[in-house]
């Protein structure tokens, strides 16, 4: 085994070890925290696959921005914990089951369907994956999509205000 | 990284069927919600190897695009989950089976 594959194998212990952490956590505090952890692992691994540009958006988008506000959610509305009765005793043990029927079907397709070579390391040259690579990209042939991003943003912003704000002439809560 | 892409993919597998178990046995919204988004990196992580496999920078740029997404279904998402605990003062998911608010 190569050192690449003892860092790839690193990493993926460590993504898929923060997962199961925070599915398994009782405390909705851990389990955002124990994200936070696969977002920046999977983010290093982004970095060693030739995406430097989307391990930094990662970084600050998904392990920064968007955490940040789980966590503000979390605290702001108490809800660390959820009661532990369950209305439907079959649910559980199904979910796990379904999930590795699952996993074994994605794994089947992706083995079986996909005829993939030894990764051409050799050939990448160093700026694939950088910023300006991908910011060229972004701004010629993708501008459209782009702007229309920033349109989404701004609907979710105002979304997010109008789901949020006091009704009219209700009185806030103390 | 000289790595075959069937471990990336393998490990975008894992990651996906943890999500899916995570949003089918959790109970609390918050959690159900992270575990989407555990499930949009598990696309955002096959979406890159791919990338690199096929030597194209769409890849990439299609994962951006997911992120910026992401991000937008996070602030809304979470405006409703605040929404519905102040009329039921809960987040339990098994508490929000009505359609009246």
């Amino acid at each position: 085994m190569t050192t690449d594959t003892w860092i790839f194998l690193g990493l993926a212990v460590i993504a898929i070890a923060s997962a199961v952490s925070m599915l398994l956590s009782r405390n909705a505090i851990y389990s955002a925290l124990f994200l936070v952890l696969n977002f920046v692992a999977v983010a290093v691994l982004y970095l060693l696959l030739h995406a430097a540009f989307i391990a930094l958006v990662q970084v600050t988008v998904y392990a920064g921005a968007i955490m940040v506000l789980f966590l503000f959610v979390i605290m702001l509305l108490g809800a660390e914990r959820v009661g532990a009765e369950r209305t439907l005793k079959w649910q559980q043990p199904a979910a796990v089951i379904l999930g590795v029927f699952l996993l074994v079907e994605m794994v089947y397709v992706f083995f079986v369907g996909v005829e993939s070579e030894p990764a051409p390391a050799a050939i990448l040259g160093r700026m694939f994956g950088s910023p300006p690579a991908v910011g060229m990209l972004l701004f010629s042939d993708y501008l459209l999509p782009f702007e229309v991003t920033s349109v989404l943003l701004l609907a979710a912003m105002v979304g997010a205000i109008v789901l949020t704000r006091e009704e009219r002439g209700e009185k806030a809560a103390p | 990284m000289n790595v075959p892409n069937d471990y990336l993919l393998a490990l975008s597998a894992v990651l996906f069927a943890l999500g899916i178990v995570g949003v089918l046995v959790r109970r609390n919204a918050i959690v159900v919600f992270m575990s989407i988004e555990l499930m949009l990196n598990a696309a955002n992580l096959a979406l890159i190897s791919f990338a690199r496999e096929s030597q194209d920078l769409i890849g990439q740029v299609f994962v951006f695009f997911i992120i910026a997404v992401a991000a937008a279904e996070v602030a809304v998402g979470l405006a409703l989950i605040v929404a519905i605990f102040k009329t039921k003062h809960s987040i339990d998911i098994d508490q929000v089976s009505g359609l009246r608010g």
